[in-house]
């Protein structure tokens, strides 16, 4: 019960200008758990991922990630090098736009090996090799290894971007509208693979999302947020099918039910 | 002595050869580590060598034997133009022998024969940054020295392998100096990367347009990137100097006539000269045919 | 087989409708029963009394606002309505399961799939799961596909081997049998009995009568709120 978080962030308040995008926000995550950041657009969600991520500093707070050893690390006080150490190999960041994360001049293996050369890896074989299998657990048919993206639909452009960011074995992972943008079946493809690889793996996952049913069928957990406050958190079910809060009725109200 | 009137010595003024002897010393210092100097206009366009006459200006002393090569040769328009540059300018001795000089400066080649502790030899460099092809942003390469995260460097190599299935960087193929930074070795062949290994003379590189310096301290590592499974390997044209003969030296290719006749000679002029004079004969020789 | 395994204490439950203008539907007050090992109780009472809600405040799924839910989770009493998330997981996984009316699966995964990945990571997952569906008569032909497409009685049925198969010390019922045939009716209440001999226990809202004299030890009468005028 007491197991120890992996990320634990308190505190967080950031303000541009007279905007609050976040205001005196906690979040807790556990190893192999995934958590959702819901509310809509301008409440402040992408911002909490950013700053939980090292990519943006709080003006207040703090966010602390256990490393591999087992240490605590203030995710805004630890040396560059070593934040952009951590982006490279222990956490992964997935875009909602995958042009974002993905090199379109390089080819799809390419693309899922820059990591491990990033992380040292100097056998031209071995990379390829991981290359091929990652795309293989995404499902990309292998032929494509030597392909530009460019030659990708969305769908798999977004699950190359999974296959790039996996590939070094992160135990976190964030995720920003993972399946935005993409068709409706393509969407249903890409969330199962995502639940199930993550199961498997045992990645920690921040989602931000402001799709409730995406929430639904992936976060473990979930955080509403409103103008920078998290005015409900709780297990998903409980908040989704017990909403409390007038804001949370209101975005659970207005999900067209299929 | 005779220089020109109202030039200083080496044509630059002393303000500006100590900024740039500084910024030198600081090249050396951190080796493969790119300096900014104020690079100031020289009486030639950028990308005729600009970065390597400010280099050689700010280093060369009256008692400097001057050699200058281009491709290898000393008989090229800017080889020549150079070299009577600073024989005007500074005054100093000039040569086309490799063995007599004390400052060379070269475009694209390293002489062949192995250079000496009491050489220095000046790069002229159009690029400095060697991820300049693959990552856009300045201020992100600059990130990518500091962090020593060279990764992207090796996607290219992956890339290259995959589609031609070996590492298709001819010139300027990327090194790592001291183990630590990541350099640009000018376009010079990938066959003269091995001689930069723990040369014996002090290498110093001059980026005028780009506004760089760097340097390799003499017997520094300089490693040419590779796979573990695809090693770096040095090619040449799969012949012998047409006019001397020798088989381990970077040839040129001439084409002789307009029926598709060529010839294989040495880029490095000198070092061709030097083996004719010593009795060796290419199995060709056209020219020497024909001079008798 | 006497160990309490659930007992309920003084629960209430209120919902704040927001959207309405903040009307406030006080629907459980003062719910309290408890179940041994072994023993089967169905809520009782007409439509709307908060049978439903009731049972989903047992799994933690709604939120109560009063009053204790304890649960014997590893040897000790866990009361849910001051759990955290986490621990709610917890008590989930091992102790706690729950039947709904209603299949809400993730698209593309088969049936069999999901039956199995309620097993708890047990290695003969599948062939577990492949029996129960075959005891539930659903033909192995279904039991590689995505279960989106198939009828109501056949989703209910994978739901309820998803239900079983785990074996949680702790069963929660919401009308079990609601879209089957006689057939399957039977079935369902073989594999509620089975539970009970192993001493599971067990809370569940029948509406057929039948079934509820077939497997219920006793009832506990859920009252309709008296609005306190």
């Amino acid at each position: 019960m007491s197991e120890p978080t992996l990320l634990s962030a308190s505190g967080l308040t950031l303000r541009f200008g007279a905007i609050p995008a976040l205001l005196d926000v906690d979040a807790d995550l556990w190893p192999g758990e995934i958590l959702a950041i819901v509310g809509e657009s301008g409440s402040g969600k992408t911002t909490l991922l950013n700053v939980l991520s090292g990519k943006m500093a709080p003006q207040s707070g703090q966010v602390m990630y256990r490393d591999p050893a087992g240490a605590m690390q203030d995710v805004h006080t630890m040396p560059a090098p070593a934040l952009r150490a951590l982006h490279r190999s222990d956490w992964g960041f997935v875009h909602q736009n995958p042009r974002e994360n993905l090199r379109m001049a390089v080819s799809a293996g390419g693309n899922v090996g820059e990591r491990l050369m990033a992380q040292g890896s100097r056998h031209y074989g071995h990379i390829r090799a991981a290359a091929i299998d990652w795309l293989e657990q995404v499902e990309i048919d292998a032929a494509r290894v030597d392909d530009l993206p460019r030659t990708f639909s969305g769908g798999m452009l977004q699950r190359l971007q999974i296959a790039r960011t996996l590939v070094t074995h992160p135990r976190l992972v964030f995720m920003d509208e993972p399946t935005g943008g993409l068709d409706v079946s393509v969407q249903a493809r890409l969330l199962d693979l995502i639940r199930s690889l993550v199961r498997r793996l045992g990645i920690a996952v921040v989602l931000v999302t402001h799709d409730l049913a995406v929430a639904r069928l992936l976060a473990d957990r979930i955080m509403v947020m409103q103008r920078g406050e998290v005015v409900e958190a709780g297990l998903t079910d409980q908040v989704l099918d017990d909403p409390r809060h007038p804001y949370t009725q209101l975005l659970v109200s207005s999900v067209l039910q299929a | 002595m005779s220089t020109m009137e109202g030039y200083n010595f080496a044509y630059l003024d002393e303000q500006t050869k100590r900024m740039i002897r500084r910024a030198l010393l600081k090249a050396v210092a951190i080796p493969g580590h790119q300096i900014p100097f104020g690079s100031r206009e020289m009486p030639l366009p950028y990308g005729w060598g600009t970065g390597g006459i400010q280099v050689t200006a700010a280093v060369l002393g009256p008692q400097d034997v001057l050699k200058v090569i281009d491709q290898g040769a000393d008989d090229t328009t800017n080889a020549v133009s150079i070299r009577r540059f600073f024989a005007r300018t500074a005054g100093v001795a000039t040569t086309t022998d490799t063995e007599a000089a004390s400052v060379i400066q070269t475009r694209h080649r390293i002489p062949e024969k192995p250079l000496r502790e009491d050489q220095i030899i000046v790069y002229q460099v159009p690029q400095p940054e060697p991820l300049s092809r693959l990552e856009p942003s300045r201020a992100e390469t600059r990130r990518m020295h500091a962090l020593a995260e060279y990764g992207l460097m090796h996607v290219k190599l992956y890339e290259d392998i995959t589609r031609f299935g070996h590492v298709a960087i001819s010139y300027d193929y990327p090194v790592m100096v001291n183990g630590r930074h990541l350099m640009a070795p000018s376009p010079i062949p990938a066959f003269d990367n091995p001689k930069m290994h723990h040369m014996a003379a002090l290498q110093l590189f001059g980026a005028g347009r780009e506004k760089r310096l760097y340097a390799i301290p003499p017997y520094t590592s300089v490693v040419s990137l590779d796979f573990d499974d695809h090693p770096f390997r040095t090619t040449r044209a799969p012949h012998a100097c047409g006019l001397c003969g020798a088989t381990d030296s970077y040839l040129d290719e001439v084409v002789t006539d307009d029926q598709g006749g060529r010839l294989y000679v040495c880029s490095d002029t000198d070092h061709c000269e030097t083996r004719r004079e010593a009795g060796h004969t290419g199995s060709e020789s056209p020219l020497q045919e024909a001079a008798q | 087989m006497n160990t309490v395994m659930l007992r309920v204490e003084d629960l209430a439950k209120r919902f704040t409708l927001h959207l309405q203008g903040g009307v406030q539907l006080d629907v459980l007050n003062g719910a309290g029963f408890e179940v041994r090992a072994g023993e089967c109780i169905a809520l009782s009472g007409p439509s709307g009394a908060g049978k439903s809600t009731l049972l989903r405040a047992l799994y933690g799924n709604y939120r109560a606002d009063a009053g204790r839910i304890l649960v014997r989770h590893d040897g000790a009493m866990v009361d849910l309505v001051t759990a955290t998330p986490r621990q709610i997981v917890a008590v989930r996984r091992t102790t706690l399961g729950y039947v709904s009316q209603f299949l809400r699966v993730v698209p593309r995964v088969s049936a069999l799939d999901i039956v199995a990945d309620a097993a708890g990571g047990r290695a003969e997952a599948h062939t577990e799961a492949a029996a129960l569906l075959h005891r539930l008569n659903i033909p192995a032909s279904l039991h590689g596909l995505p279960p989106a497409t198939f009828s109501g009685g056949e989703q209910q049925r994978i739901n309820l081997a998803r239900g079983f198969i785990h074996g949680h010390p702790i069963l929660l019922l919401d009308e079990p049998t609601a879209s089957l045939d006689a057939a399957n009716r039977d079935v369902v209440i073989a594999m509620i009995r089975e539970a009970k001999s192993r001493g599971t226990a067990i809370v569940g809202i029948f509406h057929d009568a039948a079934v509820r004299d077939a497997v219920a030890d006793r009832l506990y009468q859920v009252a309709p709120y008296q609005q306190a005028a």
